[in-house]
């Protein structure tokens, strides 16, 4: 019998079946490969934006379109755009404070740094609003573009409509995020997580946030700093 | 068969958890037929769909074959059908170009992407690497029914005043980005986009389900390695897809932000009708770019499984291992991963640097050797093999055949000094009707026929298949082998008449030659029509295990039962492809049987003992001694 047993015997590696791989669960899994498509999805933007922008010979200046803040007119570049990523990165902070909170299974604090997290991505995404509505304000639409390029000749149009359309794209994976924390949020105060005896929940949620704000350094690096 | 396992109780474990959410499982109608959560439900639900898309499909092949054979004739019967699109018994020009359009959209996304990955994935994933379902059946649900409201939008588009989408399959702008372009570029364009974007978000979910269950979800004992190739087709299918469908995304956002908004990321200095528009700075280009990084990767997506799905029965009726296992793996691979880096011997005549069409002309050469190999394997799969002529291995070795013949004029056109004179012409047509038309057309179909059995319980009717395999072999070999020599000519693909060209008008005879043939091919497909359905319920009951073979979707009960196995699931303790080991009892071995039960046919391999066979002894081994007359016999044989 012993014998049998052995030669019938089946390995039990990661990968030798019976087992996920990398114990994870799937759900787990099927988020990281839906971010690894999302990362293709803002890859292509923002190497057509790359694309736009050696097309044209010139483009404008960032430290030029980007130095106003609330309360302030013009002379304070990209502070504006600082702070905001400062609080988007924060929130990131929060998020996997409230994850480890979930490790503990303590309740009370996963509520805490989830509520942080979402008052964190509220912020950013009034911050975003107020920038939009100033650049708006200052004239520059998906039309055009009142900031000259760089040598002087008129601004690429192309500069605002991909501005609005990137940031809008990323802010809108701002705003799912805000929702789905706040539905997880809901779920934890419930005690849904509780009961189920671990808040898998909040670390896939987290891992979409970090991603968002993976993202917005990307974003940030290709508008406003190069 | 005595196939549970002695040795690991683990296996237990691993199913339990899943049987528990089903216990109280109420079934009424709308949860078993209609929202099911079912991989094998799924799986009809999604051949069926892809079924009537491809007849619909086929349907408007027929239309404008007709109008290219017979350019100047009256048809009344067009006006009877198509109203305002036939009148006076003529086609439309405008309509002529949005049924290619859809016609190309169909069967390219709704047939050969979900209807042949969403069907076969759903169904043989779970079942063959031995799991209970997909690892998210819920998300697998909305995959189906995204991609259902993805093709009633594709469709509702031949019911507005304009009529569908007709820039081609393409959607290249300028055409796409201007609704005013064309009577197709308005409110039919914006329908395509939207059924897209829909159909982009079934895919993703599809797609990441498939990969997560193959991860897993396996088995006991089935490793990576022991997979059929069939699930490493569809594991590499899924990712193509899931890292490809996102760029269409991408370029489609930009496009709609065109359509719409008046950006102009694809556009510039164009007029229309005199007058010029303002859009400045944008550039076209760019947007096959984005199309085709998803365009070449999503050929592969349809070739990939019906590659998978003919390994699989090529070996099973050919009763001898898979030639080359590892093999074919790693040239799925690389077919996976050169497949993103081809894209641009679409776009050889779009003023592209030469420096950089020599690149892709490079790599393009490249994956045809992954290509080749796969199909020298099926060769010698072939080779002496134990062959069984079934319908559905008819329709393999046909694919072998038409992927054979497609991949050589790929080779034509892969080099960009001859792409340049043959780019859109009939050769082209040709060359992806070929491999896609024909060969991925054919890989579904042996695999409607193989797994008939398995989806419905039923058998379908030999005969009817050989009739309809020969009637659809012969057919598209007469269609679209003579467009290779149009192609040769010049002859432009996509005029609505280029008979009236003075130096084409000799092709005339042969368009109605490749007309008659398409629609005797048609007509053959009628009988795959009844032979599916007239089957599902008055075929003859399936046995367990048709076509004695060694996958574990063979071990299910005939009847569909929630979970697929009524006790514990098997494990895994061989590959997948132990037909005819020598000194076996019968041809073929189920991965569920242990060694421990098949003394006779045990080799040292199987132990792990790569040395010198007469020295190896084990308990469960018996040596081969073989008899003068066996000897001669083997030397024969090999
Ligand atoms: C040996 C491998 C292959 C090579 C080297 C190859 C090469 C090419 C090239 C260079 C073109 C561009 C022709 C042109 O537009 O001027 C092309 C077009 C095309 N190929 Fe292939 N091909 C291969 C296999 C396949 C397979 C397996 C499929 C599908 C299952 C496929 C589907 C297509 C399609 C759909 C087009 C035309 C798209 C369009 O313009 O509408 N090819 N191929
Ligand atoms: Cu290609």
């Amino acid at each position: 019998m012993s014998t049998v047993a052995q030669i019938d015997e089946v390995k039990s590696n990661p990968w030798g079946g019976g087992r996920s791989p990398f114990s994870v669960e799937y759900g787990k899994l099927m988020m990281w490969f839906f971010l690894l498509s999302d990362v293709f999805t803002f890859s292509a933007l923002l190497i057509f934006y790359g694309a736009m922008r050696f097309k044209n010979l010139s483009w404008p200046e960032p430290d030029y379109v980007f130095q106003s803040a609330p309360g302030i007119h013009g002379n304070a570049p990209l502070v504006f755009v600082g702070i905001m990523t400062f609080i988007l990165i924060f929130s990131s902070v929060t998020m996997v404070l409230a994850v480890e909170a979930g490790h503990r299974k303590s309740k009370a604090e996963v509520i805490k740094w989830m509520v942080l997290t979402i008052i964190g991505g509220f912020t950013f995404l009034s911050c975003q609003a107020w920038e939009w509505s100033h650049l708006i304000h200052e004239g520059m639409n998906l039309h055009h573009n009142p900031f000259l390029n760089a040598n002087g000749t008129p601004g690429a149009v192309q500069f605002g409509q991909l501005f609005f359309v990137i940031t809008g794209f990323h802010g809108f994976h701002v705003f799912t995020g805000v929702i789905i924390n706040i539905i997880i949020l809901v779920n934890v105060i419930a005690g849904t997580y509780e009961r189920r005896g671990h808040y898998n929940m909040v670390e896939k949620v987290g891992l979409y946030w970090h991603f968002v704000d993976l993202v917005w350094v990307f974003v940030f690096t290709f508008f406003y700093l190069v | 068969m005595a196939t549970q396992a002695i040795s690991n109780p683990a296996a237990v474990h691993h199913d339990h958890a899943h049987d528990h959410g089903h216990e109280h499982h109420h079934e009424t109608f709308l949860n078993k037929y209609v929202f099911s959560q079912d991989h094998k439900m799924i799986a009809k639900q999604f051949l069926i769909t892809g079924i009537i898309m491809a007849v619909i499909g086929m349907v408007f092949s027929i239309l404008f074959r007709i109008q290219l054979a017979w350019p100047d004739k009256e048809f009344p019967f067009l006006e009877v059908i198509l109203g305002k699109w036939g009148a006076g018994g003529r086609l439309d020009p405008n309509f002529y170009l949005s049924l290619v359009t859809i016609h190309g959209t169909i069967m390219v996304f709704f047939v050969l992407t979900a209807g042949l990955s969403g069907t076969f994935s759903n169904l043989l994933i779970p079942y063959q690497i031995g799991a209970r379902d997909m690892a998210s059946p819920f998300m697998n649900m909305l995959s189906y029914w995204f991609f259902f409201a993805a093709s009633v939008v594709m469709c509702s588009s031949f019911f507005i005043q304009t009529g569908p989408a007709s820039g081609g399959w393409t959607i290249y702008p300028p055409l796409s980005a201007l609704p005013k372009a064309m009577p197709g570029s308005g409110l039919g364009m914006t329908l395509w986009l939207a059924s897209m974007a829909l159909f982009i978000a079934s895919s993703l979910m599809g797609g990441i389900n498939y990969i997560s269950t193959v991860l897993n979800m396996r088995t006991k004992g089935m490793s990576m390695t022991k997979m059929p190739l069939t699930i490493w087709a569809f594991f590499f299918t899924a990712i193509l897809g899931v890292l490809a469908f996102p760029v269409l995304f991408s370029a489609v956002i930009l496009l709609i932000f065109d359509r719409s908004f008046g950006t102009s990321f694809y556009l510039s200095d164009i007029f229309i009708g005199g007058e010029a528009l303002p859009n400045t700075g944008g550039s076209p280009i760019l947007f096959q770019h984005l199309f085709w990084f998803l365009g070449h990767p999503e050929v592969y997506i349809i070739i990939m499984p019906a590659l998978g799905i003919t390994s699989e029965i090529i070996a099973t009726n050919s009763r001898k291992p898979i030639f080359g296992y590892r093999a074919m793996i790693i040239s799925l691979l690389g077919i996976t991963f050169l497949s993103f880096i081809v894209w641009g011997h679409h776009m050889f005549v779009t003023g592209m640097n030469p420096f950089l069409g020599s690149v892709f002309m490079f790599t393009t050469l490249i994956i045809a050797v992954p290509s080749a190999v796969k199909t020298f394997n099926y060769l010698a799969t072939l080779w002496r093999g134990n062959i069984r002529f079934t319908p559905a291995m008819m329709f393999a070795v046909g694919l072998v055949s038409f992927f054979i013949t497609g991949g050589v004029t790929g080779l034509f056109l892969g080099n960009a000094s001859l792409d340049i004179n043959l780019h859109d012409t009939y050769f082209v047509v040709a060359h992806f009707h070929i491999v896609m038309g024909c060969a991925a057309i054919f890989g579904m179909l042996a695999g409607v026929y193989h797994w008939y059995p398995k989806l419905f319980g039923k058998m379908m009717n030999d005969k009817l298949g050989y009739l309809h395999f020969w009637m659809t072999f012969i057919s598209a070999y007469l269609v679209f082998f003579p467009m290779h020599f149009m192609g040769l000519d010049g002859v432009p693909r996509r005029y609505y008449e280029f008979t009236e060209f003075e130096q084409f008008k000799q092709w005339l005879p042969l368009n109605q030659f490749i007309t008659i043939a398409a629609i005797i091919g048609a007509l053959g497909q009628l009988l795959f029509l009844y032979n599916f359905f007239v089957n599902i319920f008055r075929g003859k009951k399936a046995p367990q295990n048709p076509w004695n073979s060694n996958t574990l979707e063979w071990t299910t009960p005939v009847e569909h039962i929630h979970g697929n196995w009524p006790g514990e699931i098997p494990t895994v303790y061989r590959w997948s492809y132990d037909y005819s080991k020598p000194g076996a009892v019968q041809d073929f071995i189920p991965q569920n049987v242990p060694f421990s039960e098949t003394i006779s046919s045990n080799t040292p391999e199987d132990f792990g003992y790569h040395g010198d066979e007469t020295q190896f002894v084990h308990e469960f081994y018996q040596a081969k001694h073989l008899t003068v007359s066996d000897e001669q016999k083997a030397e024969k044989a090999n």
